[in-house]
């Protein structure tokens, strides 16, 4: 009896080391579900939007013409040398491209970084313009400068450099330079952000301890404007492998790419399953590289600068 | 081991900045001697970066010379200038671990690979951080960054180094530290050290002289001592420990507060309306009114005390209502005159101590 008041009298008045684990557990529990509660619309829209049409794209992969499960979707890639080719072409124009816009869009970058902030912000509306407009509107454009007659071959043979038209659109490099100018945006608004988060006082440090300008560039400004430049790389990249609207306008039908063979064989041929399956690869390709493209990255940042 | 090889002295003439229609220096004349530690005191705004930007030539004057032992290197590139600095945020090189970052310099010099580490393994020795090179900067705390900063900016041998408030980002436990540290370091390297700060305790206790700024000028050149001791203006004397403003007048060779006169031990100055410094250090409390010959009474009506552990302070009003401060140590002797609030008391102020200043 005497025990038991004991006891009731610990619990109620003197601090124990348990005193309200309780109940400060079920408020902590209470806290996470509201979260979770409020938080689930969101999560059911990206399930709806995203985990089920790309479940639902992988499943319709397995399945031949005929409805029968098989794997003949993929094997198909192996066996069509057309296939084999689109799938080159497709890397070729992306790896292109990234070049042409990291060239055209790194100095464009840094330039703007330089400028002062009013001038800067004018050049920088220059670069978001393209993005108002349609994609479409400024492949078409592209062909009107670009064509036999266009502008340029027009200019270059009034001005006697060149007698014969070059061929500069309907071609590859009516591709590339039509995908570089729709692209480059992506390239160079992540990396002028990196490149406006540099620490001015690291260059003026490098100079002052005898890295003269092109040296404190290279050792100091460049090394630390990478992981922007590897971002806006990462987004145009991928960005290409997936490209339709201006491949299929500029391409002339000589230069086919994934998702144009996707839409060929889903519109053209009606075969969903094959067309799943392009996608399935797309995808995990895209990933796999993605993937490779971190861990370069992440060993880059942690081993080599801080080894000797 | 000593690493800056001679010190070089530093003569600045005639330096003059505007950003737009602003003034940030005008005619400024500074020499530092070769081996002093000098620091720029000032307020925000009183020019003290700048000038150490335009020392640095990161920044350019719009006129001006500034001569290093017997060369003139206002224009100069920085990176020909060779003279270290410490920066404010450290600006280290974050893509380097910290041996590169020290190395830096003598990379860009065309040091040996041998020699390089040698020598980065010397200034990490003198700055404490032996062992430590191959650490990422951001693995390391603010007082490390701090020592990188600093061993950066010497190890090259650099002829002047330049420190922009290194020490502001610390807390006050290690900047305290980091101040003494500083101190010893440059003592035995001896180079020629310019220090930006806008703490008056930090320059007080780390300077050979130090040279108060004020909208781009420098009021006052002088070691630390005398700078407290003989103010030469309301601004310095303001800037530099607490003070108290009285008006007085000169007139026929002496100094008049209301209708008592002045002692001072200084000569009195030109005829007019003067500024008599009281510093609440140097007041005392008289027991009685009659003070020794040459102790100015000042009599006040106590408004409040303030008890502060090892001292206290006593504020009282003058008759024309301006504020006294007196502060002192809480001895058994002072406490026995210690008034209480509301009683009329009697401050003693030295006539060695009486300073005088313009009144602007």
């Amino acid at each position: 009896m005497s025990a038991q008041t004991a006891l009731m009298q610990q619990k109620a008045g003197r601090p124990g080391p348990d005193l309200n684990t309780q109940a400060l557990h079920m408020d902590a529990r209470r806290e996470s579900l509201r979260l979770l509660a409020l938080l689930s619309p969101s999560l059911l829209l990206v399930f709806a939007i995203i985990i089920v049409p790309i479940g639902w794209l992988f499943w319709l992969s397995l399945f031949d013409e005929a409805g029968a499960l098989s794997a003949a979707n993929y094997a198909r890639f192996f066996e069509q040398a057309s296939y084999i080719k689109t799938f080159i072409t497709t890397f070729k124009v992306a790896f292109i491209v990234t070049g042409a816009c990291v060239l055209l869009g790194y100095p464009l970058a840094y330039m703007l970084s330089q400028l002062p902030r009013r001038a800067a912000s004018i050049c920088l509306i220059f670069v978001i313009l393209p993005f108002w407009t349609s994609v479409l509107v400024r492949t078409y454009a592209w062909l009107v400068i670009l064509q036999r007659k266009g502008l340029i071959n027009s200019w270059l043979i009034d001005l006697g450099v060149i007698s014969q038209p070059l061929s500069l659109a309907n071609n590859f490099s009516g591709v590339v330079i039509g995908m570089t100018h729709i692209l480059l945006p992506f390239l160079v608004l992540p990396l002028y952000a990196s490149m406006k988060t540099i620490d001015t006082d690291c260059l003026r440090a490098g100079m002052n301890l005898g890295a003269g300008p092109a040296a404190t560039f290279r050792q100091i400004f460049f090394p630390l404007s990478l992981p922007g430049l590897a971002s806006g790389v990462v987004i145009v990249f991928v960005l290409c492998l997936g490209f339709f609207v201006t491949p299929a306008l500029m391409g002339g039908g000589k230069v086919i790419m994934w998702a144009m063979r996707m839409e060929q064989t889903t519109s053209l041929y009606s075969n969903w399953g094959a067309g799943a399956a392009l996608g399935v690869v797309l995808l995990v390709v895209t990933l796999a590289l993605l993937g490779l493209f971190q861990w370069l990255l992440g060993a880059r940042a942690t081993g080599v600068w801080s080894s000797r | 081991m000593s690493i800056a090889p001679s010190a070089l002295p530093i003569g600045m003439r005639g330096i003059e900045k505007r950003f737009g229609s602003v003034a940030v220096l005008r005619d400024l004349n500074l020499d530092v001697e070769a081996g002093e530690f000098l620091t720029l005191l000032g307020p925000s705004g009183s020019g003290k970066t700048t000038l150490l930007m335009i020392l640095a030539g990161f920044v350019r004057a719009n006129a001006g010379s500034i001569r290093v032992g017997g060369d003139e290197i206002i224009t100069t590139p920085p990176h020909k200038r060779n003279i270290g600095m410490v920066f404010q945020n450290y600006a280290l090189f974050p893509h380097m671990n910290v041996f590169h970052n020290i190395a830096f310099p003598l990379k860009q010099r065309g040091v040996a690979a041998a020699e390089t580490a040698e020598r980065v393994e010397k200034a990490l020795d003198l700055v404490k951080l032996q062992g430590l090179g191959e650490r990422r900067v951001d693995q390391l705390s603010g007082g490390q960054r701090q020592r990188v900063a600093l061993a950066r900016a010497i190890v090259f041998e650099p002829r002047i180094v330049l420190m922009d408030e290194p020490l502001s980002a610390l807390d006050k436990g290690l900047r305290e530290h980091m101040q003494i540290e500083l101190r010893a370091l440059h003592r035995r390297l001896g180079m020629t050290t310019v220090y930006v700060t806008h703490d008056q305790r930090e320059a007080i206790t780390m300077s050979d002289r130090i040279a108060v700024m004020n909208a781009g000028r420098i009021e006052q050149l002088d070691k630390p001592e005398t700078l407290y001791a003989r103010p030469q203006t309301r601004f310095v004397a303001g800037f530099i420990g607490e003070s108290n403003f009285i008006p007085v007048e000169c007139r026929n060779g002496s100094v008049w507060y209301e209708d008592r006169r002045i002692h001072t031990a200084a000569p009195t100055p030109a005829a007019g309306r003067h500024l008599m410094v009281v510093r609440p250090e140097k007041l005392q409390l008289l027991a009685n009114a009659e003070p020794a010959s040459g102790v100015n009474v000042l009599e006040a009506k106590v408004s409040d005390i303030i008890y502060q552990g090892d001292s206290f302070v006593c504020y009282a009003a003058l008759r024309d209502g301006r504020q006294l401060t007196l502060r002192d140590y809480c001895r058994s002797d002072v406490l026995a005159k210690m008034p209480a609030p509301g009683q009329p008391v009697s401050f003693g102020l030295d006539a060695q101590d009486t300073i005088l200043v313009a009144a602007d």
